[in-house]
């Protein structure tokens, strides 16, 4: 099953830049559906990336974050070829994680 | 002085190919050149290739928002599965790249084209039901997402060519070309607007919270994921929705008419970059 | 836990504070990065702030999140649009020049809920993101900045109206 995630982390310098983009629906519970009933909310909660056995960056997200979440931030460090690991887990005990190579 | 309008009368007459019809017989090309030099007249700052980007060549603060959703953008989703639908055989065994020049890939400049054996203008939508068709399996609804991820993926092959749009030397081509302008500048809906009301005569103005696209280039970016939609949609989608927009009755997709439409704001946009498949609004 | 502030002084804190086993399952992600189990359990220990994300006014958010009052800064900057070309995606970039940021939190105050997102800046992390929001409305945009343990804010308000051709 293809990952919801995808990321294109790019080492530069001394820093690592980190875009992600995430398939996820981010309902936030106040959207009626065709037949004018709420469709209830279905949202990320965190969001955590890690390098190096290291957490370099944890998201906290509620219902305002919009659909498909996009990500960017950077962080000291990282080459190409290292391992960035991303997860995620929703309101609805849903989750997903992802190894990407930094390139 | 009546001389001379006779003189000049009688040269007019003398030139044309066909002397009764000659004050009639529509000029693609003149209009071309008269349609594009209105849009860069009005938006003299504006590159040529930059009308393909529509609303984001009009203002800067959309087009910022643009550029930062542009990075990563959330189309992207789509353009895997046109990548995979496209790549998926039939149950023949047959894929889509049977059925297209090039195997499918960087072709989506040259459409709509006029077919002149079936004497109608074939668009890319129809051109992949009829793909579909020929190999047994069932069409795809024209406003869907499926075939809205099937254009998307042929578009992002051809990123960057410019629209290659012929008219033959037909009179059945000219006709399609001219009912779609026709049909482009025709008021209609409780509203009463024109495709041109908006795209032509308000292009770069706001219509509440969003720019008007100029006309020129306006189908460069198609298929386009819409904020709005959240997801994307193909050219079939976006010329029903903005019928029902006007409140007019919409055609039914991919209606020989719509077809003309395509064609006509295609050859319009001739030389512009594709810039599909894009995210608006 | 019913702390008054949930202090986001880093993770390894609410590990400590979330107990043993929740710090055993965190550190069994790390090492095993790979595993999908291990990486589930890994954004799984991270405490949600379920308390912050109810609230519904910039003070009440403010005060669930960090337990103090923010000064405003030209150290924080905010970029957000003038007219969001579309409520439901709003790209908001917020960068910090303050030395020793921990944490940086984006507050929406005319949303149902006031907390929009909130991120762990953690050392050697350069302390500025750049995500993508819904904006029920036109509102003012609140970047809450977590620096040295103190606390700074910038403010924009960002215009939202309904698409013009989408009704």
């Amino acid at each position: 099953m293809a990952s919801t995630i995808r990321v294109r982390a790019v080492a530069g310098g001394d820093t690592t830049e980190v875009q992600s983009l995430i398939q996820h629906p981010m309902d936030s519970g106040f959207v009626k559906d065709a037949k004018g009933e709420l469709i209830p909310p279905h949202y990320i909660k965190v969001v955590l990336f890690e390098h190096a056995g290291k957490t370099v960056f944890t998201a906290q997200w509620g219902p305002a974050v919009s659909k498909d979440p996009y990500l960017k931030f950077s962080f000291k460090g990282g080459q190409k070829g290292d391992d960035l690991t991303v997860s995620w887990v929703d309101n609805a005990g849903k989750s997903d994680s992802l190894v990407a190579k930094i390139m | 002085m009546g001389g001379r309008i006779l003189v000049a009368l009688t040269a007019l007459a003398l030139t044309a190919a066909t002397p009764v019809r000659a004050v009639e017989r529509v000029d693609p090309q003149a209009e071309f050149k008269a349609f594009r030099g209105y849009f860069q007249q009005h938006f003299p700052k504006v590159p040529l290739e930059d009308f393909a980007n529509g609303p984001y060549a009009m203002d800067q603060d959309m087009r910022k928002q643009w550029e930062d959703i542009e990075q990563f953008p959330p189309y992207e989703f789509a353009l895997e599965d046109g990548k995979q639908l496209f790549a998926t055989p039939f149950k023949n065994g047959k894929t889509y790249a049977d059925c297209f020049p090039n195997g499918g890939v960087g072709i989506r400049q040259t459409y709509p084209y006029f077919d002149t054996k079936a004497g109608e203008v074939v668009t890319l939508e129809l051109a992949l039901n009829r793909c579909r068709a020929a190999n047994g399996e069932k069409p795809l609804s024209y406003v869907g997402p499926e075939m809205a991820a099937l254009t998307a993926t042929m578009a992002y092959t051809s990123r960057g060519k410019p629209f290659d749009i012929k008219i033959p030397d037909d009179p059945r081509a000219l006709a399609a070309y001219e009912d779609g302008e026709k049909y482009f500048y025709t008021r209609r809906g409780q509203l009463n607007f024109s495709c041109a009301s908006c795209h032509v005569q308000s292009a770069g103005e706001r219509i509440r919270a969003e720019v008007l696209a100029p006309a020129l280039g306006i189908l460069a970016a198609m298929p386009i994921y819409r904020s709005e939609w959240g997801s994307m949609g193909t050219i079939s989608r976006r010329f029903t929705s903005c019928n029902s927009q006007v409140r007019a009755t919409p055609l039914e997709p991919q209606d020989a008419l719509y077809r003309d439409v395509e064609y006509f704001l295609s050859y319009m946009s001739n030389g512009l970059p594709i810039a599909g498949p894009g995210a608006r609004p | 836990m019913g702390e008054a502030g949930e202090m986001m002084a880093g993770t390894t804190r609410r590990w400590l504070l979330k107990g043993a086993l929740a710090t055993s399952c965190a550190l069994l992600g790390l090492v095993g990065s790979a595993a999908r189990f291990g990486a589930r359990a890994a954004a799984d220990a991270v405490h949600w702030m379920e308390d912050a994300f109810k609230q519904k006014s910039e003070a009440d958010a403010v005060k669930a999140l960090y337990g103090k009052t923010a000064e405003a800064s030209d150290k924080v900057k905010l970029e957000a649009p003038e007219i969001a070309e579309n409520g439901a995606v709003v790209p908001i970039s917020v960068t910090s020049a303050l030395p020793k940021t921990t944490s940086i939190a984006i507050l929406v105050l005319e949303n149902p809920f006031t907390l929009a997102a909130a991120y762990t800046i953690a050392d050697g992390t350069l302390p500025a993101v750049s995500n993508r929001l819904k904006m029920a409305k036109t509102s003012k945009v609140v970047a809450l900045v977590e620096a040295d343990g103190k606390l700074f804010s910038a403010t924009k308000e960002v215009k939202v109206t309904v698409g013009g051709c989408g009704g």
